[in-house]
């Protein structure tokens, strides 16, 4: 076989070829697969919000983020709102207490604050144990639907609450209820911070009118008792 | 104390080789004695520690900026192959004592994914410099401390009497399987 | 030689995962289930085809001494498609491997092929060998990710069989280094 010698002009000018061709190759495959890989994050999160707050996939979502009440990463909200009628409020909060670390959960409130429904999104916990905090695994968080957080203590029982925990998953159990009870904090305190109407939050061209909110609580509440 | 909860969590919880499978190769071919688990775990901290700093300061200030993310496996397996190159020839000329403890195992660990790993992992998970440091460090550790207990326990076993395809291999995957499933105690301990 | 035996060397015979004992890291980390065993698999063996095809054929105009540099770029680039190509078209099993699509660059069957037999060979041996060593890891991580599956949550791809909780050790760590002890022993009894 006749190999080329190993010069340094060889050397470098064969590596420098090799990578210009692949640094080309890449950014074309780069660019074409831009949009669908941003398309499948869109359609991800929409379907995501499209659980906790059915509807959102009809009508419009708004979002914006909103502080957290203990003073860690900011909560991201999606105000779900269809043909003006408020649908409710898509949390996106999260726990660091998981058996293996972070978790990702996704809630529906409606606007008094009862849980619509909620889901997991992102965890790295036990396959068959703390991954039935999905509802791809099991109907274990069907169990918040319907509950306010003000009345129904977000706590496994064995720490004076009223959740059911996952058998042999307590800390994954624990996490998610750590998550919700976040998302519901915050829920409440950017609640009180817009009853003053109009408040300016973190995003900061995105204005939040509150008022027109409370029109139509009670199509709220039927969405949040069925089930 | 978050520093210490990295270094532990890096350690114990998700062990580099028994909770998160990475450096399996290592693991398995230089685990026979704990002296060859020893130098293999010093080099893996060095490599790793200067890896993550390298490709940290890569991503950050070259990858970012110029918005081609996507360039990142090449890029970084660029980096840690020559780095690797790199360490050889500067410990040979400054340090012959350390080349001859690890010189052995530098050729090894550029296909190590432990490296590759963990300094994707430090991008993933959003850590700075300094952390990204101590959690490589904390990997690091966590590497040495399964090889040097393998290998503590392989030593052993030449002298059992293991049935006939068993043997190897084999064996010493059972092995692993029992002490990741010791490791599993320390779940939950963050 | 004979390609039928060069394409089926990978399967059973000198079966990159049982026999070489090589890219144990994905094998153990994603075979949680037998469609990402699967799933691994392929990606792994497109790598593996795509640049088993491209070093046979740049063979001859590379210097012996930016060999090794060459092909890893080259092995990189094509993990870097099959990367993004996987985040556009499937997100979800994309999501699932995660660390483990860009590893496969450093994944010891891809250089050791390139290496060991493309750098050697024509371009159709190198083809078939790449496709077959490929195709023989799949299989691999296939057969693992399903007996871990079976045994771990009594389903396959997906179906539950019984509908109760599995011996949950084997979807966990322990049973990826317990179950692939196992099946090394197994095919070396077969190959026997």
């Amino acid at each position: 076989m006749a190999k080329k010698d190993s010069t340094f002009l060889n050397m470098t000018l064969t590596l420098l070829i090799v990578t210009a061709i692949s640094a080309v190759a890449l950014g074309f495959v780069y660019n074409s697969t831009k949009g669908p890989i941003e398309d499948a994050k869109a359609q991800k999160l929409k379907n995501a919000i499209n659980i906790v707050v059915p509807g959102a996939d009809k009508g419009e979502v708004e979002e914006f983020k909103v502080p957290s009440p203990d003073g860690g990463e900011e909560l991201t909200f999606y105000k779900v709102t269809h043909n003006g009628e408020l649908k409710g409020y898509a949390v996106n909060t999260y726990s660091n207490n998981g058996f293996s670390g972070h978790i990702s959960v996704m809630v529906g409130f409606d606007e008094n604050g009862v849980i619509i429904d909620n889901n997991v999104l992102e965890h790295a916990e036990t396959p068959g144990l703390g991954d039935k905090t999905s509802k791809d695994v099991s109907d274990w968080n069907s169990q918040f639907i319907g509950k306010n957080p003000a009345e129904f203590k977000l706590n496994v029982k064995k720490d004076g609450g009223d959740v059911d925990a996952i058998t042999a998953a307590t800390i994954s159990s624990r996490a998610y209820c750590d998550a919700l009870d976040r998302a519901y904090r915050g829920f409440v305190a950017f609640k009180e911070s817009s009853d003053s109407k109009l408040v300016e939050v973190s995003d900061d061209n995105t204005l939040i009118e509150d008022n027109n909110t409370e029109v139509d609580s009670t199509s709220n509440e039927n969405i949040g008792g069925t089930k | 104390m978050e520093y210490i909860l990295i270094i532990i969590g890096a350690i114990f919880v998700n062990n580099i080789v028994l909770a998160q499978f990475l450096g399996i190769c290592p693991f398995m071919g230089v685990s026979s004695k704990v002296k060859t688990a020893v130098g293999m775990g010093g080099a893996v901290l060095f490599v790793m520690t200067l890896a993550v700093i390298v490709t940290w300061i890569i991503m950050h200030y070259v990858l970012i900026p110029f918005e081609i993310q996507y360039m990142q496996t090449i890029a970084y397996i660029l980096v840690i192959a020559s780095l690797v190159q790199m360490v050889e020839i500067i410990l040979k000329k400054m340090s012959p004592a350390l080349y001859q403890a690890l010189g052995v195992f530098l050729p090894l660990i550029t296909t190590n994914c432990a490296i590759l790993g963990v300094a994707i992992l430090v991008i993933q998970k959003e850590f700075n410099l300094l952390e990204s440091v101590i959690f490589s460090i904390g990997n690091a550790a966590g590497f040495a401390l399964a090889l040097i207990i393998f290998a503590g326990i392989r030593e052993h076993m030449d002298k059992l009497n293991i049935p006939e395809g068993m043997k190897g291999i084999p064996a010493s995957l059972v092995v692993a399987g029992i002490l990741a499933l010791a490791f599993m105690g320390f779940a939950g301990m963050v | 030689m004979n390609q039928w035996k060069n394409f089926t060397k990978g399967f059973i015979k000198e079966n990159p995962v049982f026999i070489l004992l090589l890219g144990l890291c994905p094998t153990l980390g994603v075979t949680t289930s037998a469609i990402n065993g699967l799933g691994m698999g392929l990606a792994t063996t497109f790598v593996l085809l795509m640049s088993n095809t491209v070093i046979s054929l740049i063979k001859n105009v590379i210097p012996n001494k930016v060999r090794i540099p060459s092909f890893i770029v080259i092995i990189a680039s094509f993990v870097t498609i099959v990367d993004l190509v996987m985040a556009a078209y499937v997100p979800a099993l994309h999501a699932q491997l995660g660390l483990f699509i860009p590893l496969i660059v450093v994944n010891c069957i891809v250089l050791g092929r390139a290496e060991a037999f493309a750098s050697k060979n024509t371009v159709l041996s190198s083809m078939i060998d790449g496709l077959g060593m490929g195709l023989g890891f799949a299989f691999a991580l296939t057969i693992l990710g399903a007996v871990r599956e079976l045994l771990g949550s009594y389903a396959i791809f997906g179906y539950k069989l019984i509908n109760t909780d599995g011996m949950l050790v084997f979807v966990l760590a322990p049973g990826a280094f317990i179950g692939l002890a196992y099946l090394v022993a197994i095919v070396r009894r077969i190959n026997k």
